[in-house]
């Protein structure tokens, strides 16, 4: 019995899992080696030099410091938009619920071309800033709009879930002792929506940092001023400064790697807080 | 798993139980105020510029609109998506179906990291994921030199765009069947082959009937990012118009050079593809939804 275990029942393991790995080491990881073999090449003081020129230590204060402000601001009203999504009947709700994605299927160029027509000084939002010495496109403000616009299904996508299985009888319980709605939710319900807000912001975070398409056309790239770290790679390479491109960009690989560390540390947390898989 | 939110995960949906129950239901103010922000800022950052993209578009009427959709750049850059998709969805297809196979229905050391590998290209910034290829293929790079002397071109040129458009929509379709082939396990299969079937008829008859939904769920998703990539595809092509532009590249250009609208006429299609995209999404989360309830019921 134990041998006939031992020997798989089901055909092509071999095949799948050689492919697989062979796929993903030419796709994926080959070539990811490269940015850290050609950074290697660069000598410490030359990777130092080049991941942390002035212009470029200005890009990641810029691309960090806008990218947790998006997610923050996105943890607010996405929480509140999948509150509504789960706790309200209204009128428009399926189609409210199907565009929460349009970020996710928009081309980002689309995106940013369309946001920097709203915001522009004459555009429809934009113009109602102006009069107000508010300006939106071609400034950090700009980039602060675009990585809102990007962020926000991961907060829904990752809260909407878990409240909808948050059980009734929690608050029930809650409002027989005496609790008032608002004591409720902050006592009750928050406290177990708390893993999937930090991983809906670390998601969104994530992806906002190395945003590029929906960015760059608002941002006006203004250097030391408005230019993101994934246009100095491109500016960069247009120079032909490979070693540079490089550099920077095995900085920002690290960061996605950590990132990619807490995110798969969060999801397991939401997982065992609520008993389902993230 | 790190990276898109989007997965096929069918809810319940009805918010009737909560607003029916006392302990449960806000007071009305407490929800139109809600409702009221929380549409608000939906309009605001997601409706708006979506509406934007078809008015500017259509800004110059319908003539000018048809004739920038028709114009030959414009036609060589729906061609270029269109074969850059037509390439990179079914290889990913393909992996996703292996690793899916490989990962739930077996077990071996390394699985954990083999899966985290998976989503190692949501990850990355797709500026990072073109220079890659860059540091590979290019002039400069590690093989750039036997490529130059062979006349073989790979970045500034197809098969650039195409490899870049593969990192980018690596993991779509295997994620959605990874963990939903391994919640399903292996008995059915098992019976399958002890019953005699071959491999193929297993898969056919079996696995594949299992996982049509997600399977396709992961296709439109990796469809959406391979015809709209804009990053990655933008550090490997070197923008040659007629050549080796995209759309979603042809809408950069168009915008550089002040045919707004024009670039927002190319826009629209895109704008079209992901509200298709959408519609197909949410049927198949609805169509999933009703097999998974009559699995409950039955």
């Amino acid at each position: 019995m134990a041998y006939a275990r031992a020997k798989r029942v089901l055909p092509g393991f071999g095949l799948s899992l050689g492919f697989t790995l062979a796929y993903l080491s030419l796709i994926v990881l080959i070539p990811l080696s490269a940015v850290f073999i050609k950074s290697a090449s660069l000598g410490w003081e030359g990777f130092i030099n080049a991941a942390s020129a002035p212009r470029v230590v200005a890009s990641y204060k810029l691309s960090f410091g806008a990218s947790l402000l998006a997610a923050a601001i996105n943890v607010v009203f996405g929480l509140i938009l999948a509150w509504s999504l789960v706790r309200y009947t209204f009128p428009g709700k399926k189609l409210v619920d199907a565009l929460i994605d349009l970020p996710f299927a928009l081309p980002t160029a689309v995106a940013g071309i369309s946001l920097t027509a709203l915001y522009a000084k004459n555009g429809w939002v934009g113009q109602y800033l102006e009069p107000f010495g508010i300006k939106v496109a071609f400034t950090p403000l700009g980039i602060l709009i675009a990585l809102i616009f990007i962020g926000l299904p991961f907060i829904v996508r990752t809260v909407q879930p878990i409240l909808e299985d948050l059980d009734a009888e929690f608050e029930e319980a809650a409002a027989s002792l005496g609790a008032s709605r608002f004591q409720t939710f902050r006592r009750v319900v928050f406290p177990s929506l708390v893993p999937a807000l930090l991983t809906g912001f670390a998601l969104a975070f994530a992806r906002a940092v190395g945003e590029y398409g929906s960015v760059i056309f608002i941002a006006g790239n203004i250097p030391l001023v408005s230019e993101i770290t994934p246009l100095m790679i491109i500016t960069k390479l247009e120079q032909y400064d490979y070693e540079g491109a490089t550099a920077v960009a095995s900085v920002m690989l690290i960061v996605s790697f950590l990132l990619l560390l807490v995110i798969n540390g969060l999801q397991a947390w939401t997982a065992r807080r609520t008993g389902r898989e993230a | 798993m790190a990276g898109a939110a989007a997965h096929l995960a069918p809810h319940s949906g009805s918010a009737t139980r909560f607003e029916a129950n006392v302990a449960t239901r806000d007071k009305p103010w407490v929800k139109y105020a809600l409702l009221g922000i929380g549409l608000s800022y939906f309009a605001l950052f997601l409706l708006l510029p979506l509406i934007a993209v078809f008015v500017e578009g259509l800004r110059k009427g319908w003539d000018a609109y048809l004739a920038a959709l028709i114009e030959p750049d414009t036609l060589s850059a729906i061609k270029l998506t269109l074969i850059a998709a037509a390439i990179s969805v079914p290889l990913n297809l393909v992996f996703g179906i292996a690793a899916a196979w490989a990962i739930a229905k077996f077990d071996f050391p390394g699985k954990h990291f083999l899966i985290t590998f998976i989503d190692l290209p949501f990850s990355v910034s797709p500026v990072v994921a073109g220079l890659i290829y860059v540091l590979m293929f290019g002039a400069q790079g590690w093989f750039g030199h036997w490529l130059a002397a062979h006349d073989i071109r790979i970045i500034f040129a197809v098969p650039g765009i195409v490899l870049a458009t593969i990192f980018v929509t690596f993991p779509f379709v295997a994620r959605e069947l990874i963990p939903l082939m391994q919640s399903q396990g292996r008995d059915e299969e098992e019976a399958a082959v002890t019953l005699g079937a071959s491999g193929w008829q297993m898969f056919w008859r079996v696995t594949l009937p299992n996982v049509k939904w997600a399977l396709l769920y992961g296709v439109i998703l990796c469809n959406a990012r391979a015809m709209g990539e804009f990053g990655a595809v933008s550090v490997v092509s070197g923008h040659i118009r007629g050549e080796t532009n995209t759309m979603p590249l042809h809408v950069e250009i168009l915008y550089n050079e002040y045919q707004f609208a024009a670039a927002f006429a190319v826009a629209s299609l895109l704008a079209l593809l992901a509200l298709v995209t959408l519609a197909i999404k949410t049927y198949i989360e609805w169509r999933a939804g009703l097999t998974q309830s009559e699995e409950k019921s039955s």
